[in-house]
């Protein structure tokens, strides 16, 4: 599969901050330097009030560092803070107007419930009674009503992230920071605090950020996706629009598709890991194929009479259950990963080294433009 | 070790003497004899003590007016040093644990000296420092007329020296295994730093104060060599029990045995109140 390529690396997300910039000057308006030793996060951001947009990426792309950044609890190195108009690269992180949910919550486990959430107003200079009214407010909002005495060791992973959610709301922040807010739930719970968390930030009214490495929380959770590695922007737009047009290998990976870069011409492209592939558009210049694993099919012998266009000559090199499904993993004329049904797995006697023909259809594939 | 286990339950099996059998156990003679002795060498002296005990005379000897003025000024001197360990030493301990600056290793050395330090040295050293002619002692006597020497105060400076370095280690390391990301939380939520150590590290840490506050207050009760030499030994004033034990063993050795059975009923009922502590710390 194709290398992400360096124009990708220093593709940032100037054009789409320079349109918010002048149309909007409320939200926030970021370009966040980190520099520390060998890695360098140099991310931009621009995110409209109301907007949520989560940052996706490998572990150690610098999701969190850029988070900690936005929060003020590690230093920018250079760049620019802006939320709401104003400047915060100076502002120490207790005055910044800024909520953070952490990954494993950090509820003190000392207070209840209610004074983790009653923590901040009460900095911020309510009266404990003040302070404990708005908190119980918000665990009522949240639904945690019959919660509020608990310590924090007593509540159930989502509720402790909800109560964590709360603590960070009651601060009114005009900027909302998740850093992987459901890592540390199990699958079952996860389903139900994933929707949850959705309607509560579709509610908030300020911008949210969020950070995750997972996919599916990302495109549940969030309008709009950055996709970050090793410090930089590689891509970024709708959920929709990044799962069909993947520009990276890892994000190709998230999506589940087999991705390659080539040069076109036509309905044909060569790609760069050597052969080419026949696409239903037509295109001329640097492009990017993709195509799903169940679309493709595998023979143990050369096909002769297939319709499809595209055919090459692989060898296993993998095997792993996918659900009720087969992945098998492919080398040879082509890497690519195909998808088949554990039947067809073991009509076609395949193993790692058997010698398999792949088919795709060019009505299957999708080519785009770099 | 299945495999060291088999093999000398094999061989065991094939001598089935009883001096093979202890060796299953675990324990070698070389090992055991000087583990044994040891242990003797440290409870022997503490069975003597309650051997020699004059338990008649007990209840007299530790009603008596001198011992009860001892015990007394050792309880309030050791109480205040405590507290003067904890107002200072518990910042100084957040400082070193918390906070990057440079000669850092170099200061927690520093303050970890008085540990290993004789403390007779100590007392010498604080002669020098607050002294009538000390650095800083000839300044607080020509600008406040504070002397410190040979005064109950001095008691209490004395003890904290030898024994804040112990509440400070505990608690220094307490802070270091708790989550300074709490601290960070707390700034999100608008709280200063000081107000994230106020409400948030030091509830978080209170059992190693606490821990801390015990042995530095142990450790002050026991203080003798500091003191003699920086306050003096005056009853009712200097003349705290390790030293009103070490003057009695000269004229009246039953009430020197008296006193020290009161301190060695403290240190057991310290040791009891730190053993679960340090039995789940490791």
């Amino acid at each position: 599969m194709t290398r992400p390529a360096r124009a990708w690396d220093d593709r940032r997300m100037t054009e789409t901050y320079d349109v918010h910039a002048d149309t909007a000057p409320d939200g926030l308006d970021a370009r966040l330097v980190v520099d520390r030793g060998a890695f360098r996060l140099d991310v931009a951001l621009a995110v409209a009030p109301g907007e949520v947009v989560a940052l996706l990426g490998p572990n150690g792309a610098g999701k969190t560092t850029a988070l900690r950044a936005l929060a003020g609890l590690t230093p920018l190195t250079g760049g620019r803070l802006r939320l709401d108009g104003a400047e915060l690269d100076r502002t120490p992180p207790e005055s910044r107007p800024v909520g953070v949910v952490f990954q494993d919550y950090l509820l003190f486990p000392h207070l209840t419930a209610l004074d983790n959430v009653a923590f901040g107003p009460r900095c911020q200079g309510a009266t404990k009674a003040e302070a404990r009214a708005q908190a119980a407010e918000w665990l009522d909002r949240l639904g945690l009503k019959d919660h509020a005495g608990a310590k924090p060791r007593k509540l159930s992973g989502g509720q402790a992230q909800r109560v964590a959610l709360a603590r960070a709301l009651a601060t009114r922040p005009r900027l909302l920071l998740l850093d992987e807010p459901l890592a540390a739930l199990d699958a079952r719970t996860r389903l139900e605090v994933r929707a949850q968390l959705r309607r509560h930030l579709a509610e908030f009214e300020a911008v949210a950020v969020l950070v995750t490495h997972d996919p599916l929380d990302a495109m549940v959770l969030a309008d709009r996706l950055v996709v970050v590695e090793h410090g930089r922007v590689v891509q970024e737009g709708t959920p929709s629009d990044i799962a069909r047009r993947p520009r990276t290998d890892y994000i190709a990976q998230l999506v589940g598709l087999n991705l390659y870069r080539g040069e076109a011409e036509g309905h044909t492209v060569r790609l760069d890991a050597g052969p080419a592939v026949t696409t239903t558009e037509e295109l001329s210049g640097p492009v990017f194929v993709a195509f799903p694993p169940s679309a493709v099919t595998l023979h143990r012998e050369r096909p002769t009479g297939s319709s499809a266009r595209n055919l090459w000559r692989c060898e296993v090199a993998g095997l792993e259950t996918h659900g009720d499904q087969i992945r098998a993993d492919l080398a040879g004329g082509l890497a690519l990963a195909a998808d088949l049904t554990t039947v067809a797995a073991a009509e076609l006697d395949l193993h790692p080294g058997a010698e398999v023909w792949a088919t795709v259809k060019a009505t299957q594939t999708h080519a785009y433009p770099v | 070790m299945t495999s060291t286990d088999r093999t000398g339950a094999a061989t065991d099996t094939l001598r089935g003497g009883p001096r093979r059998r202890r060796v299953r156990t675990g324990v070698p003679l070389p090992l055991l004899v000087p583990a044994l002795i040891g242990l003797a060498f440290l409870i022997v002296p503490l069975i003597a003590l309650l051997v020699r005990t004059p338990w008649h005379s007990l209840p007299e000897q530790l009603t008596s007016p001198d011992v009860w003025q001892a015990l007394r000024l050792s309880l309030i001197c050791a109480t205040l040093a405590t507290a003067v360990s904890l107002v200072i030493g518990v910042p100084l301990a957040w400082l070193l644990a918390r906070v990057e600056f440079p000669g850092r290793g170099l200061v927690r050395a520093l303050v970890t000296l008085p540990l290993v330090l004789p403390p007779v040295v100590g007392g010498v050293a604080l002669l020098m420092a607050l002294g009538r002619n000390g650095i800083v002692g000839q300044w607080l006597d020509s600008w406040f007329g504070i002397t410190l020497p040979f005064t109950t105060t001095g008691v209490v400076i004395a003890e904290a020296f030898v024994a804040m370095p112990f509440l400070v280690i505990s608690v220094e390391g307490t802070l270091r295994a708790a989550d300074p990301r709490y601290e960070e939380a707390a700034t999100t939520l608008g709280a200063s730093r000081f107000t994230a150590f106020r409400r948030v590290t030091l509830p978080l840490i209170a059992p190693g104060i606490a821990a801390g506050a015990v042995l530095a207050w142990a450790r002050a009760l026991g203080e003798f060599g500091a003191t003699i030499t920086f306050a003096g030994n005056f009853p009712g004033r200097t003349q705290t029990m390790p030293l009103a034990v070490y003057l009695a063993l000269q004229s009246d050795p039953e009430a020197a045995i008296a006193l020290s059975l009161v301190l060695l009923a403290v240190s057991i009922a310290v040791l009891a109140g730190l053993r679960d502590r340090w039995m789940s710390a490791g």
